[in-house]
Parts: C-alpha cells; structure tokens; sequence
C-alpha cells in the first residue's frame, strides 16, 4: 500500500434544499472539490459515489451523478453502509489509489432526503436494522434504535437527560459558526429539555435534522501530489471498518457499538497513534447520545465516563479533545450518504487551519484529526485517522 | 414561509414484498397454538433467537426446534411517540429488549405498564399474540 493524500474537498449547503435535485446537489460539492485541488473530472480515472438512497427517484444516483458531474468514462462504484456510506465510498477510492490501481480518485456523498414526507423517511430509516424481525411487528424507528442504548447507559452509568442535552447545545453553537450547516443558531439546555418526545428518553432536540446535502473529496497518490503541486496535503494515516449484527437483540449489551470499537482499534494500529494523540474529531451524533458513545469507544474516555467529558466542556475547543466543532450531524445535518464525504472535508479544513470561523478552528500541534462514522446503529463501523 | 419551489410529482409506486417462511414457519405456527418456538443447532448446540435454519456459527443446517419459556428480564426500552407511516393508526408504543433465561434476547412490545413504571431489569412475560388484524407477533407483558 502507497501513502495517500486529501488534495481537494469541497461541500454543498446542507439543508432543506427543494432547489436542487440530486446530481444537481452533487454539482455543489464535485465543482468546489476540483477547484480545491485544480484539477477537472478528466484528470480523474476513478468515482465511488456514498448514498443510501431509497427516499429519491433515482435507482442509480452513481451514474446520473457522473455524468452531469463531468465524470462518466471514469470507473464508477455506488457504495451503501447505510449512514456510513460516504465513509465506504472514502475507503473505496482510498484503496483504489492505495493500492496503485489508479492515482487520482474521488468520493462523492450525496443524499436528497425530503423528496418524500416525514412519517415514510422514519419508516424507510426504521427498516434499516432487520426489517423482518424488527419492523414488521414493531415499528422501531432510528431514534427508537438510538433510544434503547440511551435508555441502557443511563441505567449503566447514570447518564442523564441533561447530559444529552448538552451535546446539542454545543453542537448547536458550532453549527451557528459554520456557513455550511443546516442549522444557523444557538440553542440553550431548556430548549432541548422541553422540546417533544421523539422516542424516550429522546427529544427533538437529541435528533440530527433530515438534510439535503453533499460532500466531495478528491485523492491522490504522492506522485500527483507533487505533480499537482499540491501545497497542503492531508494524509490518511489510518483506516478502519468493522461491522455490528443486523438483530440488535444479537448483541451482548446496547451501551456502545462493537463495530466502531473495532474500527477505531484497527485505524489506531494502522497509523500507529493513541487516541490522546488526536486534536480534533467529527463523531457520529446522529443523535445525543451516540455522541457520548463515541467518546468511549473511540477511546478518547474511559467506557462510562463519556458524560464526563461533555459536563467538563473537554470536547469543546479549547478542552482536551473537540468533537464536532462543525456542529456534528446533529445540527450541522445528517445527509446519510454525505455525512462521511463531510466528515473528511470538515476534518481537512481544520488540519489545514482554514476553518470558519476562527472561533472554531482548533489549535493544533500533531496535526492529527479523526473521523467516526457509524452506519445503521453499529451496523457498520468506520474510523478514519487523518495528518497533515 | 417563503413559496414552495417548483417541483414534478413522480408516478406513484407501492411495493409489496412476499416473504418466505418456509425455513421459519415453525416459529409463525407457534404463534397460534400460543408457544414461542426457536431453534437450536444439533452440531453445535447454539441456541438463536430469531431462530435461524443455518446455524452461523458452525454452518450446519441440521436445527431442531425448541419452546422457549416466557420469563425475561428487561434489559432496555423505549417509548416511541413518532410513529413511522404504516403505523401512523397505532397508539404510540413502548419497545423493550428482554433477556430470557435461557440467555438470548428477543425485541417486542411492552404492554401494560406506564412509562414511569418501566424500569430496566424488571421481570416481564413474553406471550405470542395474533393481533385482531392477523399478525402473528409476540409482546411483553408485567409478571
């Protein structure tokens, strides 16, 4: 395997985006993304398009992307891990240069979820578990799925409601810094405390929002780098997938995900780093409590302890490990497919100190970022570790 | 509210899937007679719920079907408001993991106690059920 870099990353407005249809919303991330590494769609060989799709009218978002993209003679791969599927489609063109197959490739995520009402996206997301023994009869939802661990590791390790707030509310405030997100403002403690049951111990204010968004991220190999004259590259130090049973009754216990345990273990191995060395995260906070997870999973916390840190402000900029100072999923918005593509454009513009606004640039020493994206509620893991 | 964008409606499609389970029926027709039926593998001796013709840990597919018995503990819940859209007649729900004790975990409804009263590790019944539309399905309910 060659050294791979970021060189060039681009991001649409997430949000409520009836304007645009999918290829059209893609335009908005692949067009920035060339500018940012100044090249075009001819100087790339390979796509792998993350969407989980089912909720928009096209079967093969892959291919209608591109072509109105500029790319179609390229080879094209459609790649779905669920909320996970921008990581896949990272991890895919990452391997295609990695492994000297080609040298340029780009990922691109990109989901238009509010084509379709609000009770059928909570119903093509609830059956993304195991429709057959888990919808059918039940009707479990995603907040309902994230619900029952919440509800476990608030019995486990007295995690309270408050605690879950507090995460919104950061991830609020950073979001409101960030011209990207769905989300423009600040909310307090209160709001999120009051706002309506979604699915207990989960309020409206614990849930990520349905986004319309897309991401883009072009790579490349060292030869290209310097071929390109790419002036900051961003390196990816480590990589790490795993995945968690589709029956979530088939797991031994609901206060962390297996899967990105797995991930994070193997992506710590790979770039030979502890999680005390990392300097900025994005985590997968699809919702309050999968935040907190995270902490402990990736390992930046002891299991239990992941309340803690967000009590202590230690994930804020300025503590001892910023998560989601782009806002997260939470308030930044979750397009599925484009949160992992998002993730890797956030993380490469803190690496490079261009984050915006300056508030929420994070300062750095080792120049090192990590990036935690779940798919389905631990059905599929994904830990990247990126450096500059 | 600003005017709605322009946008084209698509021709409409409904999907329904049949589902096979020829493998499984064993567990459905339990539902009936009122016994919960799941399978163990005779290689191996894995218990699994949901049962499972293929075992997944040693490969056979030489299972036998066994009863389980209704005793659970809650292991976790919750009460879902939000309903998705084909359960948007129902009355929100409460949805709980049990440990039986013979070890593996089923996921069902939790009838019958408020939510202020539910409690993870309090002792519950899991009973089949033929709902009065006809599903076959299985709920908990308090000892």
């Amino acid at each position: 395997m060659r050294k791979v870099a970021i060189i060039g990353v681009g991001n649409s407005k997430f949000g409520a985006r009836q304007d645009v249809n999918l290829a059209e919303l893609a335009f908005e991330a692949v067009k920035p993304a060339y500018g940012d590494a100044g090249i075009t769609g001819k100087d790339i060989p390979f796509v792998a398009l993350g969407s989980a799709g089912g909720w928009y009218e096209e079967t093969l978002p892959a291919v209608v992307t591109a072509e109105y993209c500029g790319l179609t003679g390229a080879g094209l791969v459609h790649c779905e891990a669920a909320c996970a599927s921008g990581s896949a489609a990272f991890a895919t063109a990452y391997l295609d240069v990695a492994s000297g197959h080609n040298d340029v490739a780009i990922a691109i995520g990109v989901e238009k979820m509010r084509e379709v009402d609000g009770p059928t996206i909570l119903e093509l997301i609830g059956r993304a578990g195991y429709y057959f023994w888990e919808f059918h009869n039940f009707g479990i939802t995603f907040p309902a799925y994230y619900a029952l661990h919440a509800t476990a590791h608030m019995a486990k390790y007295g995690t309270t409601q408050e605690d879950l707030a507090l995460v919104s509310v950061k991830n609020h405030k950073y979001a409101a810094m960030n011209p990207v997100a769905h989300f423009q403002r600040e909310i307090t403690v209160k709001d999120a405390l009051e706002s309506a049951v979604i699915a207990w111990p989960l309020k409206l204010y614990d849930c990520c929002p349905i986004t319309d968004g897309a991401s883009a991220v072009i790579l490349a190999s060292e030869e290209k780098v310097k071929e390109f004259k790419i002036d900051t590259p961003v390196w990816v130090a480590g990589l790490g997938y795993a995945s968690g049973t589709a029956n979530l009754t088939n797991r031994e216990n609901y206060v962390g995900l297996t899967a990105a345990r797995a991930a994070a273990s193997r992506a710590f191995r790979e770039a030979g780093v502890s999680p005390h060395d990392i300097e900025v995260a994005t985590a997968h906070d699809c919702f309050t409590i999968a935040e907190i997870m995270a902490y402990e999973d990736i390992g930046f916390c002891k299991k239990g302890e992941g309340a803690k840190l967000i009590r202590e402000g230690q994930t804020e900029v300025g503590g001892k490990i910023p998560v989601n100072v782009d806002g997260g999923l939470k308030a930044k918005g979750h397009p599925i497919g484009a949160t992992g593509c998002s993730m890797m454009y956030e993380l490469t513009r803190q690496l490079r100190e261009e984050a915006e606004k300056r508030q929420r640039q994070v300062p750095l020493k080792k120049y090192l970022a990590l990036a935690h994206n779940i798919g389905g509620t631990g059905h599929y893991g994904y830990v990247t570790i990126l450096r500059r | 509210m600003a005017t709605p964008l322009p946008t084209l409606k698509s021709r409409p499609l409904t999907l329904t899937y049949e589902i096979p389970i020829s493998k499984t029926h064993k567990f459905w027709n339990g539902i009936k007679e009122g016994k919960i039926y799941t399978t163990k593998c005779k290689k191996c001796g894995k218990l699994s719920f949901p049962p499972v013709a293929d075992c997944p840990t040693c490969l056979s597919s030489d299972a036998e079907w066994v009863e389980l018995s209704n005793e659970a503990e809650i292991e976790t819940f919750t009460y879902v408001a939000i309903l998705p859209a084909t359960f948007q007649k129902y009355e929100p729900y409460t949805i709980a993991i049990g440990k039986l004790k013979e070890g593996v975990r089923v996921l069902a409804w939790l009838k019958d106690v408020k939510l202020e009263n539910t409690k993870v590790g309090m002792r519950v019944r899991l009973l089949p059920k033929v709902t009065s539309e006809g599903m076959l399905t299985m709920e908990f309910l308090p000892v």
